[in-house]
């Protein structure tokens, strides 16, 4: 008989604590079986974030670290500095990377840190029980939006891969989703990408990816599928922000 | 290897190197911004890494994942910075990562100003951040002596696994001394030992984490740390005893360049016949209690003074346990106190001890 499917020996066999319906579950397959096929698996370091999927060092198959909230890209930055030949990412939610920890983002993202960043946006705290998030939608409820999303108050949501991309260093920045069979190959080859230009010793690797959430979106699993696909995605586009061909550093490199 | 003159703040730099570290991550502040200068020039040459982060916050967390990956590493920064490095401090006691931050202590609260100071003596030895750890903190009254407690420093943050801080006020970073280095780079790369995330190939994986959610566990987590810091307190307790042999008539209490300028004036005075001591701890942490008590037993009084309004009196009060009465004197906000100002502190503490001196 013919072996179609099989665990990953890039995850542990430890279940996942996740919600049923949640795509952090599919996220994570990704990134082992990537690091798996690419036999990165010996020598590459994870940094789980603050947020649900804190206990990502249990489930990858890897060497990991568990960060502070936000601060996953500096301990990134301070493992991959000082050990070069280390296969380094970081695996962070919305609330980790795109509130408390902006500055570490994009000051890696800039200095061209040879690591890669799998970002989780679910447009909601998840952990903490379903707080707005800065990349919660226009109107979106939340536990402190009750009354839905403001945005003459919040702001409107920030959409990180385009504000990563307009940084000049950054050599890879795709914007994926994972709630179709389709779009999870199209991840999966984007997340692969990222991987392999790093073992390339390619400047800095980010691929976003959007998530659900129905516990705390308050939807069916089939429901935040839907939401995701007609809410998130028109605002969210997907596609590759950013090539290693779109580099246009060459050209300020001049004598000074 | 021939004495040369050295900033503070360089011979810091020097000193890191000559223990063999060549990783540094850090954000300029004065008056510490000479040891990034010094490093950024530095560490290349030597084959090391310099990176200046974006934030303290950032640079004390690149210190963990450096630690994390077995990597010797420093980081140094003044009063304001270090308030940004509490959170990561935290994490790095509670993996029980070795790494060395040097604060330049410059005056508070708030801003503050960038003169020197001794402000943070309490956040440095008793709340440095959230939850139960304990770093290590060595106080150096000289350049050559920084030079010294930075090699030493490296050797105990290994040895116990635990973040060690070198602590010095602005003087110390901004003066120039004559100092001597050891000529060789010291001993090996550090040993990733069992928990360094080097990768998993050919073992098992590893995790550096500090999320305990089985309180039974973290309650075992937390008396394995206290228990390693009373292995520390009875193993790594230093001071020095100055005129200390014999009754005296008031035990001065100073560490770091303060304790300079108490000798200055306990020489004036032995003129007129006081006999005065001095106790200047040199690990603020563990403090040694024990040894200050010994020389309290001898005095008549004492009197703790500092550069800030009075913090490390708290601990002298803890080692004479009420046997003794205790003065305080002390200047804050970038201040240092002159010979003349210790001097007319110490007559005051000497009128109360009833000590006569000379006839004149
Ligand atoms: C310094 C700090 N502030 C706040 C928290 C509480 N906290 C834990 S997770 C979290 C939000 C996580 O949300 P997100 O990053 O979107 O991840 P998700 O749970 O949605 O996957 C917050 C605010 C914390 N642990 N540390
Ligand atoms: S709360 Fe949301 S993000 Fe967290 S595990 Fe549940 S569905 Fe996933």
């Amino acid at each position: 008989m013919k072996k179609i499917f099989s665990y990953t020996e890039g995850l542990t066999r430890r279940p996942t604590h996740y919600c049923p319906g949640c795509t952090h579950g599919v996220i994570h397959r990704l990134v082992g079986e990537v690091v798996e096929e690419l036999g990165l698996r010996g020598r590459t370091v994870g940094i789980a974030p603050v947020g649900c999927s804190v206990l990502a060092y249990e489930y990858f198959n890897c060497d990991m670290f568990e960060a502070s909230h936000g601060r996953a890209p500096a301990v990134a930055t301070g493992a991959k500095r000082t050990r070069p030949n280390l296969i380094v990412f970081t695996y962070q939610g919305d609330g980790d990377l795109a509130s408390i920890g902006m500055a570490e983002i994009v000051h890696a993202a800039n200095r061209g840190e040879k690591f890669t960043t799998i970002f989780v946006n679910n447009a909601i705290y998840g952990m903490t029980g379903g707080q707005m998030a800065p990349t919660t939608m226009p109107g979106q409820h939340s536990t402190t939006s009750p009354g839905g999303r403001n945005c003459d108050e919040a702001g409107y949501p920030i959409r990180v891969a385009e504000l990563l991309s307009t940084l000049t260093t950054p050599a890879y920045i795709e914007r994926v989703a994972v709630h179709t069979p389709a779009h999870t190959i199209r991840a999966k080859e984007a997340i692969r990408k990222a991987f392999e230009l790093q073992a390339e010793g390619r400047c800095y690797t980010f691929i976003e990816v959007l998530s659900t959430c129905p516990t705390n979106w308050g939807l069916s699993p089939r429901e935040s599928e839907k939401w995701l696909e007609n809410v998130m995605m028109p605002y969210y586009t997907l596609g590759v922000k950013k090539r290693p061909e779109d580099f246009d550093g060459g050209i300020f490199h001049g004598k000074h | 290897m021939a004495k040369v003159l050295m900033k503070g703040n360089e011979a810091i730099g020097e000193a890191a190197i000559r223990a063999g570290c060549v990783h540094f991550f850090g954000y300029p502040i004065t008056p510490q911004s000479e040891v990034p200068e010094y490093l950024a020039k530095r560490l290349p040459e030597v084959g090391g890494r310099f990176v200046q982060a974006e934030s303290e916050v950032a640079a004390s967390n690149m210190i963990y994942g450096a630690a994390g990956v077995g990597m010797r590493v420093l980081t140094t920064s003044s009063s304001p910075g270090i308030s940004l490095m509490a959170e990561a401090l935290s994490y790095i006691a509670a993996c029980e990562l070795p790494v060395v931050l040097v604060n330049i202590m410059r005056a508070g609260p708030g801003l503050g100003g960038i003169l020197p100071s001794q402000g943070d003596y309490l956040q440095a030895t008793k709340g440095t951040a959230h939850g139960d750890f304990d770093l290590i903190v060595l106080a150096p009254d000289s350049v050559q002596e920084a030079v010294r407690l930075v090699i030493s420093a490296f050797e105990l943050a290994e040895k116990y696994r635990n973040p060690v801080m070198v602590i010095g006020d602005g003087m110390i970073g901004q003066m120039m001394e004559p100092v001597e280095f050891p000529d060789e780079v010291k001993g090996p790369p550090l040993d990733p030992g069992d928990w360094a995330l080097t990768g998993c190939a050919g073992r098992e994986k590893r995790i550096i984490n500090s999320l305990y959610l089985d309180p039974d566990f973290a309650d075992r987590h937390n008396r394995k740390l206290k228990a390693k810091f009373e292995r520390i307190r009875e193993a790594e307790q230093r001071w020095e005893a100055y005129n200390c042999d014999g009754p005296c008539d008031l035990l001065v209490v100073s560490f770091g360049m303060m304790s300079r300028i108490c000798k200055t004036a306990i020489e004036e005075l032995k003129a007129e016949g006081f006999k005065i001591g001095l106790f200047r701890p040199i690990t603020l942490k563990p403090y040694p209690y024990e040894a200050l008590r010994k020389a309290a037993d001898k005095a008549k009084r004492i009197i703790s003074i500092e550069m800030n309004m009075g913090q490390m009196i708290e601990d002298v009060k803890l080692a004479a346990l009420g046997t003794k009465p205790i003065d305080f004197f002390g200047m804050a906000g970038g201040l240092v106190p002159s010979p003349d100002d210790v001097v007319a502190a110490l007559r005051d503490s000497l009128k109360k001890a009833g000590a006569g001196g000379k006839a004149r």
